[in-house]
């Protein structure tokens, strides 16, 4: 199977990899996949707290070309946005961004899962509820 | 100057010889008679080719030609032994025993069978890949009409105790059928030393063309016989009908006499590389060599990477042509299960690779990709979430996945 140009990009030139300060109150750390599925991302968001604008965001991914592609462009599409902007990001979106085969698509739901879960260690760590998701993925 | 991408993956196929592409250029344009026309020249010519090759091919497994039937490649050899044998054999048993790490071809026909009401037992092996014969003779029954044991593994290249399986099985009156399209050509196979009755191999693993195979069939000690699984006009002593694929056979004869004359040169060449490139590979941290280290073909390794998944490597490692144990592209993200089967952790499964070295590699292609392999891991785990907790000292297992 041949990958896209932006995923070759994106695995070849991954934009954020790395770790924040997961103790600090203002970052939130999603950890999703299980290495016996051969895919774990960590992913992780800086929030300014006064604005409650994501500042930063890093993120590490055992997995395929596809799964490394998706959480990097995540992390693109994070900064600068808002947390309910960033709740908004659909897998289909960077489904269409990668130009993901249909055998990849669990890849970027894993990439909307781990925003999701970044965020809801966000809001935990700062005293509110988790946002449920609501979605059905297929 | 190094021509890319490299191919390592010489368990798959391999390039064709070009001395068997000379030997079959007459055969497509002048010599095509039908092997099976006895009534002029056009089909003595042919049949005068089949001959032939089908002494070079007897010749490398220690067979006569008679005991030779030529097939379209080992997946029907081994569908025509494991099932022929089942039909043949009915009236004296229905009880099969084969291994868990047996190509699909034979594990897919013995779980045909069993819907037909065939009782088989698939052997689990040990963490090298072995399988200790003791294990397969404590398995016969009454009712064990055959026995399927690959000769070398196409995943690990773990090659088995097959002359001690073969002696255990004619004592106790079982035939023995062994999958030898990964041995064959590259190690010295004899159907004789070995006691194997019925035995599968196919040319385009050793340098011959794609859609010729053979089963050897013994025709004394005992005599075997398979019923045909194709109907027609009785070719191949009555067990192989279809017209025969006359210019295929030559290659397959060809590369036999090939892989004969330069086997002892071609396995100390290719293992001294393959070594090389297993130990400057295994000095990366957490990486471990999967299967045994002893009993195994010349030219294949596999390695596991920790830390690192396969598919991601591979793609990191695109101008070598190598495959891996990790399927993330199938449905259910299952990894091999040659693999798992050897009790391999699911992770460590993922993060394997395979090398299969061939006639055509070189040292200069193994430079290359010793280091290639050895950037394409360094780099993947500077960014695996996994590599970093390893190296804080977090035991992954105790740690809650998200399963998806």
């Amino acid at each position: 199977m041949a990958y896209s140009d932006k995923v070759i990009d994106h695995y070849t030139n991954p934009r954020n990899i790395g770790t924040l300060d997961k103790s600090k109150t203002n970052v939130g750390t999603g950890l999703v996949g299980a290495p016996e599925c051969g895919d774990v991302m960590r992913l992780q968001i800086e929030v300014d707290e006064t604005t409650g604008i994501i500042q930063d965001a890093k993120f590490k991914t055992f997995g395929c070309g596809s799964a490394i592609a998706s959480s990097s462009l995540a992390t693109e599409w994070l900064k600068g946005k808002s947390i309910d902007d960033a709740l908004n990001i659909d897998n289909m979106e960077i489904v269409e961004e990668l130009a993901l085969p249909p055998v990849k698509i669990h890849c970027s739901v894993l990439a909307e899962d781990a925003i999701r879960s970044a965020i809801n260690d966000y809001r935990g760590k700062n005293g509110l509820e988790p946002i449920e998701s609501t979605k059905v993925h297929h | 100057m190094l021509k890319l991408p490299i191919y390592l993956d010489n368990n798959a196929t391999t390039q064709m010889d070009p001395r068997v592409f000379e030997a079959m250029k007459p055969y497509f344009l002048e010599i095509y008679g039908n092997a099976a026309s006895k009534s002029h020249p056009f089909g003595w010519a042919a049949e005068e080719a089949v001959d032939y090759a089908r002494g070079q091919v007897a010749s490398l497994i220690g067979a006569s030609e008679k005991e030779i039937i030529f097939t379209s490649g080992a997946t029907e050899s081994n569908n025509l032994a494991i099932k022929g044998v089942f039909e043949m054999y009915a009236s004296k048993g229905n009880h099969i025993i084969t291994l868990s790490t047996e190509h699909k071809a034979v594990l897919d026909a013995c779980k045909h069978l069993e819907k037909l009401g065939a009782e088989v037992t698939y052997l689990s092996v040990g963490y090298d890949g072995m399988i200790d014969p003791a294990v397969i003779e404590a398995a016969i029954k009454p009712n064990t009409i055959l026995v399927s044991v690959m000769y070398g593994n196409n995943e690990l290249g773990v090659v088995q105790k097959i002359s001690e399986i073969g002696a255990i099985c004619k004592k106790h009156g079982v035939l023995f059928h062994s999958d030898a399209t990964q041995a064959v050509g590259k190690i010295p196979v004899d159907v004789l030393a070995d006691h194997i009755d019925l035995m599968s191999f196919t040319a385009h693993k050793m340098y011959g063309p794609k859609g010729v195979g053979a089963l050897y069939v013994r025709r004394k000690n005992p005599r075997v016989k398979v019923t045909a699984q194709m109907d027609g006009g009785g070719h191949e002593r009555g067990m192989r009908s279809g017209t025969l694929n006359v210019t295929g056979i030559v290659g397959f004869g060809k590369a036999c006499e090939i892989a004969k004359t330069d086997m002892a040169e071609e396995s100390t060449r290719l293992s001294g590389m393959r070594d090389r490139l297993e130990r400057e590979l295994l000095t990366l941290e957490e990486s471990y060599l999967n299967g045994n280290k002893e009993h195994r073909l010349p030219h294949t390794t596999n390695i596991s990477f920790k830390y690192v998944e396969g598919e991601g490597l591979m793609m990191g490692v695109k101008d070598v042509a190598v495959s891996s144990g990790s399927a993330c592209t199938s449905a259910s993200l299952e990894p091999s299960y040659v693999l798992k089967s050897l009790g391999l952790d699911d992770e460590l499964a993922h993060s394997s690779l395979r090398f299969g070295l061939g006639r055509f590699t070189t040292e200069a292609e193994i430079d290359f990709t010793i280091n290639l392999v050895k950037e394409a891991v360094t780099k993947l785990r500077e960014m695996s979430p996994l590599w970093e907790m390893f190296k804080e000292g977090i035991d992954l297992k105790s740690i809650q996945w998200s399963e998806h």
